[in-house]
């Protein structure tokens, strides 16, 4: 994997008036890898998004696209780019050719470099036979991918999708899962999604907004790993007492769930797993299952977006 | 060069629905009543006036009048056809493919002024066939003709110019539309009833437009329609850049 930096996001920060859409946004996307901008409706997603495309103007901090810093060079930097909107911007007039070939010549492509282009992205997005058909006669989901072709058909080095699998049937999902997935390896793609399988099945790296601020930021694979594993499920066929298992040392906390099971916190990297095996042989009570309980990134987008709300 | 690849979709975009061959028959329609009421007019002078010695001609009597009566008419078209060009951008969500590519908001502004440009100018186009036709059956100051051309041309682009302007304002067609006719029409009668060398006089757009028809091509004239036309661009450019911060 190439590790140069195609997205380079410094202190962003964005209001609408006096109310802050995000801030003090920092992070950075590497060449083959698949960011996942994850959040609850409202958090900032398509914010952030529309500010890295330069739709919107960032109030505070620095972005800087494939080395070229947006504010300063925007039309290299713009060069350098593929989005897809939130909304796909349509030209529902016009033929999915001449939206294409139109979207190719605002990049700057003529000619036979062009029609290669064109060709190349309608059949990286399934629109080969559909050339000569007008969009606005297309489904939700053809014209999605129409978008997906817009944002890559001048082979931009980064890729930003905003809900690409919004309104697709199961299938296409799996199609643009394939196509995010493809991308990646040789670009830097931004997802945004509230759809969290979406996240664990394509992106290497997830960051969680809430109310503007990232409240999450690491590879995927660790979300569900052991940093955030401080618990344990255990259940027996003869159940101890309650207070016998808060007494084995490491168990800070236990939780009868009925038949037998229980939930036992610990402290991050000292399961008392163990110690509680020796002491179910010893007290004969009978263990019949022993898991650490990983929290999926469901989990920990609850836990890290609703906390305010239960408070 | 992208402002070129914008002003073709524009103008495309104008034929590609109903609305610009519907504006081009309507107009051609209205212009060929009113054309043929003039022309029968001069008709029944026309024995009278040739008993007076430097009597005005066909181009002073039929040619200019139409040319007046067809800019009034682009007041009432301009403002539809520019109504769309940034507005209905902006409200299907559209703006944003040209925001995020590597075009400057002047490349997007004049290009969409190009396009509303060419649009107007074809139907100016159209129309002087009209007073052309008479080349057939007598003959035209075709200098008077093209001094009145270059002043309708000049009149199209201001309207071009602060329709875009009313149209990088708004979200929606319709409002940008409404503004951009009350701008003009007040722009239009803005001299009514002043003394022809006021300050608001100057500012009346059909005020500059008449040394035109009369044959008279005033570099002061073209450069208020010219002015006018770069402040209105400059403006939704700043406003297309501004656009971005709110």
């Amino acid at each position: 994997m190439n590790s140069e930096s195609l997205v380079v996001v410094e202190g962003l920060r964005r209001d609408y008036g006096s109310r802050c859409a995000i801030r003090d946004l920092d992070f950075t996307v590497a060449r083959g890898e698949v960011l996942g901008l994850l959040g609850p409706n409202g958090a900032g997603k398509s914010t952030t998004l529309q500010v890295l495309s330069g739709c919107l103007a960032a109030t505070a901090g620095r972005i800087t696209l494939a080395g070229h810093d947006l504010e300063q060079h925007p039309q290299r930097a713009k060069a350098a780019l593929g989005y897809l909107p939130e909304q796909p911007p349509l030209h529902r007039s016009l033929t999915v050719d001449e939206y294409l070939d139109y979207c190719a010549r605002l990049h700057g492509l003529r000619g036979k470099v062009l029609r290669g282009a064109r060709e190349r992205a309608k059949a990286r997005c399934g629109l080969i036979a559909d050339g000569r058909r007008l969009i606005a006669q297309l489904s939700k989901g053809y014209q999605q991918r129409v978008g997906i072709a817009q944002a890559i058909l001048h082979d931009p080095p980064v890729v930003i999708l905003d809900e690409p699998t919004v309104g697709l049937d199961p299938n296409q999902i799996r199609a643009i899962r394939d196509l995010v997935r493809d991308l990646g390896q040789d670009r830097a793609v931004i997802l945004s999604t509230h759809i969290l399988p979406e996240v664990e099945a394509v992106c290497d790296r997830v960051l969680i907004l809430h109310q503007g601020r990232a409240v999450y930021a690491d590879q995927v694979a660790a979300a569900g790993g052991e940093t955030h594993g401080t618990q344990i499920i255990c259940a027996f066929r003869k159940p101890p007492e309650h207070t016998q298992l808060g007494a084995l040392s490491g168990v800070e906390g236990v939780e009868p769930l009925g038949d037998g099971r229980f939930l036992i916190r610990h402290a991050p990297g000292a399961s008392p797993a163990e110690i509680l095996a020796v002491a179910s042989a010893e007290g004969g009570w009978g263990l019949r299952e022993l898991s650490p309980h990983r929290l999926s990134l469901e989990q920990l987008f609850v836990k890290l977006t609703c906390r305010e709300e239960l408070w | 060069m992208s402002a070129l690849v914008i002003a073709g979709r524009e103008l495309r975009s104008l034929f590609v629905t109903p609305f610009g061959w519907i504006a081009l028959a309507v107009v051609q329609f209205v212009v060929a009543w009113l054309f043929l009421v003039q022309l029968e007019g001069f008709v029944q002078l026309q024995s009278r006036l040739a008993a007076v010695p430097g009597a005005p001609g066909v181009t002073d009597l039929v040619v200019a009048p139409v040319l007046a009566q067809v800019a009034v008419l682009l007041l009432l078209v301009m403002p539809l056809v520019s109504m769309r060009a940034i507005s209905g951008e902006r409200q299907v969500g559209t703006l944003n493919l040209l925001l995020a590519a590597p075009v400057s908001a002047g490349d997007i502004v004049i290009g969409k002024f190009l396009g509303t440009l060419c649009f107007g100018l074809l139907l100016l186009g159209l129309v002087t066939l009209m007073p052309l036709a008479l080349l057939a059956g007598t003959t035209l100051d075709l200098g008077k003709l093209l001094a009145g051309l270059l002043g309708m041309a000049l009149l199209t682009a201001t309207l071009a110019s602060v329709g875009l302007l009313l149209s990088s304002l708004v979200t929606q067609p319709a409002a940008a539309a409404a503004g951009t006719f009350g701008l003009l029409l007040l722009l239009w009668i803005v001299d009514a009833g002043v003394a022809p060398d006021s300050a608001l006089a100057w500012l009346s757009l059909s005020h500059h437009l008449q040394p035109f028809l009369r044959g008279l091509v005033d570099s002061g004239d073209a450069a208020y329609y010219l002015l006018l036309t770069a402040v209105c661009l400059a403006l939704s450019v700043r406003r297309l850049e501004g656009g971005r911060r709110v």
